[in-house]
C-alpha cells in the first residue's frame, strides 16, 4: 500500500479489510492528509474546498462498484472534523466502505469527528459498512465522534453496519435518516465497550414516504466500568413500519442505557421496540462447560457470538 | 466406571430443608448401557445434573474411573470424559450449530465430519449446520442438536436426559440403533440414559428406578423391565404417539 508504516497499514486491515490496495474508487485518509486516492469511470471523488472532506459522485445505473474510504490516526493530539457527501445516482447499486482506526501512543487525546451525509437517489441500493477500532498504550484518548445523515429517495434501499468492538474510549454517534416513499432503511450496529470507555449511539429516523420502513437492531456487550446509551427514535410520519431492537449483555460493572422512543403521527405507522438487557445467561455457561471450556472461554465464545 | 456412593442433594426451601436425591447408592460399569426410569419429579434430572458436575451432593461422594470427583467442576468432569445431554436445552444468540458441534468434540473438524452427527440424530446436515442455535429452530429439532453435540465428544460416559422427548418416530427409531452402536462399539464407553421409552429400556443392560429421590430398584434389565411394563415408567412409543392425537 502507498508509503504506510506498519501501525497504518494494520488499521487499515481492521477498519476497511484492506491488505493492499483497494479495486475501484477510494481515497486514503492518514493524519489529516490523501495518502492515495483513485476515482473510478462511474464514481468520482474530488475534495471539498470549504471545508476538509470529500464528495463521492456515483453516476445513475453504477452497479456492482465499490468505494473505499477508510481513515487511520497514528499522531497523538490529532484532532479532526471531516465532511464526506455521498451522491449516490439513481438505480445505482454500490459497496461503500469507511471506517476509523486511531493508534494512540501518547499522552494527548486523538480524534476523529467523521461526518458523513448520503443522498440516495431513486431505486438506488447502497451497503454502508463503518468499522472503529483502536490500539495504542497511550494515555491520550481515542475518540470517534461519527454523524451520518441520510437521505432517502423514492424505492431506495440502505444497508448500514457499523462496528465498534475494540480500543474506542469515548464515541458519540448521531444517525438521522429521512425517507421518502417506499424507501427502505436496515442498521445493524455491534458494540462492544471495554474499561471505562463511554459510547452513545442516537438514532433519530423519521418515515415520511408512504410504506417506507426502517429496522434498526443494536447489539452490544458493556464490560469492565463501560457505559453505554442507545437511543433510537423512530418517527412515523406516513403509513410505514419501523423496528428498533436492543439486545445487550452487561459484565463486571458494565451499565446500559436503552431509550426507547417511537412516534406515530399517521393511523398506519406501525412501530415497535424491543430491548433486552441482561448478564450473559448461566445455562449457556453451564452448557458450554459440559462441553469442555473453562468459565472464561465459555464466556468468549458467547460474546463471540453474540457480535457476530 | 461410574460410583455414587450414599448420595443425598437437599435443598433450602422456605426454611426448612428438602430433600430430593436421598441416599443413592448407584454403580455403572465400564461398557453399560444403564437406563434410569420413574415417575416425574423423582429426581432423575437432579441426579444427571450431581454426575455432571452442575449442582454438588450436600452428602456423599461421586467416584469417576477410582478417582474422587465430589469436588471438581464441570469443566473438569468435562475433560475427564463425562458429557451430559440436558432434558432442556440452551439456545444462543449468534452460535451456530457447526460452532457447538466442533466445541464438543474438543479439535478442529471439518464441516463434513461435524455433519455426520447430524445425520445421525436424522438431521438433514446441510440444512442444519450453518443454523443458529436460536429461538428459530423447533423443539425437536434442538433436541437433536444437543444430542448430536454429545455424540461428538466421543465421551467415556456419557449422560442423555429424555433423549426421546419432542421427536418423531422416525429419528427415535434411529436414536436407539445409535445408542446401540456406542454401546457394542467399545468396551469402555458407558451410556446412561433417562427414558420412559419402552424401547429404550428394552436395549439396557440395567435399569434404575428412580422414586422420590431414592432408588426404587436397580437390577439386570431380564429383573427389572417386567415389572414395569403398562406403568407410566415404559411407555411404549405408538402408545405416547397415540396420547398425543400424533397417530
Ligand atoms: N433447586 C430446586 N429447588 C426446589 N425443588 C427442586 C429443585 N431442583 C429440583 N427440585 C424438585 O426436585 C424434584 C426432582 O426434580 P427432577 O427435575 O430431578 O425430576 P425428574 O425425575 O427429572 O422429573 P421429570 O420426569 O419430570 O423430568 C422435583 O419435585 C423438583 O421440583
Ligand atoms: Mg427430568
Amino acid at each position: 500500500m502507498v508509503k504506510l508504516d506498519e501501525i497504518q497499514k494494520r488499521l487499515m486491515a481492521e477498519v476497511a479489510d484492506l491488505h493492499k490496495v483497494p479495486e475501484g474508487a477510494y481515497n486514503l485518509r492518514v493524519n489529516g492528509e490523501s495518502a492515495g486516492r483513485q476515482s473510478s469511470e462511474n464514481i468520482e471523488i474530488v475534495s471539498k474546498t470549504d471545508v476538509s472532506g470529500l464528495e463521492i459522485h456515483i453516476k445513475p445505473g453504477t452497479k456492482n462498484e465499490s468505494v473505499h474510504i477508510p481513515v487511520v490516526l497514528t499522531q497523538s493530539g490529532m484532532k479532526e472534523t471531516v465532511y464526506n457527501d455521498f451522491f449516490i445516482g439513481e438505480d445505482s447499486d454500490v459497496l461503500i466502505v469507511a471506517g476509523c482506526g486511531i493508534d494512540n501512543c501518547g499522552e494527548q487525546d486523538s480524534e476523529h469527528d467523521g461526518i458523513h451525509r448520503f443522498f440516495v437517489g431513486k431505486n438506488a441500493r447502497i451497503k454502508y459498512v463503518e468499522k472503529h477500532y483502536g490500539s495504542g498504550t497511550g494515555r491520550g484518548k481515542r475518540i470517534l465522534n461519527p454523524g451520518t445523515e441520510v437521505y432517502q429517495e423514492e424505492g431506495s434501499t440502505v444497508e448500514m453496519e457499523m462496528v465498534q468492538i475494540k480500543g474506542v474510549d469515548d464515541t458519540v454517534r448521531t444517525t438521522t435518516a429521512e425517507l421518502k416513499e417506499g424507501a427502505k432503511l436496515t442498521v445493524r450496529e455491534r458494540l462492544m465497550t471495554h474499561g471505562s470507555q463511554n459510547a452513545v449511539s442516537t438514532y433519530v429516523i423519521s418515515l415520511n414516504g408512504n410504506g417506507s420502513s426502517a429496522d434498526v437492531v443494536s447489539r452490544s456487550v458493556a464490560r469492565d466500568d463501560s457505559y453505554q446509551k442507545f437511543d433510537a427514535r423512530i418517527i412515523g410520519n406516513a403509513p410505514s413500519h419501523g423496528h428498533t431492537e436492543c439486545d445487550s449483555i452487561i459484565m463486571d460493572r458494565g451499565r446500559i442505557l436503552a431509550v426507547p422512543g417511537l412516534e406515530a403521527n399517521d393511523l398506519d405507522a406501525e412501530l415497535v421496540h424491543e430491548a433486552a438487557i441482561g448478564k450473559i445467561a448461566g445455562d449457556q455457561l453451564i452448557k458450554l462447560m459440559t462441553l469442555g471450556l473453562s468459565e472464561q472461554e465459555a464466556e468468549e465464545q458467547i460474546i463471540n457470538g453474540f457480535l457476530r | 466406571m461410574l460410583e455414587l456412593k450414599n448420595v443425598s442433594y437437599n435443598v433450602d426451601e422456605d426454611g426448612g430443608e428438602i430433600e430430593i436425591i436421598r441416599n443413592v447408592d448407584l454403580e455403572i460399569g465400564s461398557g453399560k448401557l444403564v437406563v434410569v426410569t420413574g415417575p416425574n419429579g423423582g429426581g432423575k434430572s437432579t441426579l444427571a445434573k450431581l454426575i455432571a458436575g452442575i449442582i454438588k451432593p450436600t452428602e456423599g461422594r461421586i467416584y469417576f474411573n477410582g478417582e474422587d470427583i465430589t469436588d471438581a467442576g464441570i469443566t473438569e468432569r468435562a475433560q475427564k470424559g463425562i458429557a451430559f445431554a440436558f432434558q432442556q436445552p440452551v439456545r444462543f444468540k449468534g452460535i451456530r450449530v457447526y460452532d457447538l458441534i466442533r466445541i464438543a468434540s474438543g479439535k478442529r473438524i471439518n464441516t463434513a465430519e461435524a455433519c455426520t452427527y447430524l445425520s445421525k440424530v436424522g438431521l438433514c446436515a446441510r440444512d442444519y449446520i450453518n443454523r443458529e442455535i436460536n429461538s428459530s429452530l423447533s423443539g425437536g429439532e434442538l433436541k437433536r442438536i444437543e444430542i448430536a453435540t454429545v455424540l461428538a465428544r466421543n465421551a467415556v460416559l456419557s449422560v442423555f436426559d429424555e433423549p426421546e422427548a419432542g421427536i418423531d418416530l422416525w429419528s427415535f427409531t434411529n436414536l436407539v440403533d445409535v445408542f446401540r452402536k456406542i454401546r457394542e462399539s467399545s468396551e469402555e464407553r458407558s451410556i446412561l440414559i433417562i427414558s420412559h421409552q419402552e424401547r429404550i429400556l428394552e436395549t439396557a443392560d440395567e435399569i434404575v428406578v428412580l422414586r422420590d429421590g431414592g432408588i426404587g430398584a436397580f437390577g439386570r434389565r431380564e429383573d427389572i423391565l417386567p415389572g414395569l411394563i403398562g406403568t407410566s415408567s415404559a411407555v411404549s412409543a405408538c402408545s405416547r404417539l397415540a396420547s398425543e392425537g400424533r397417530i
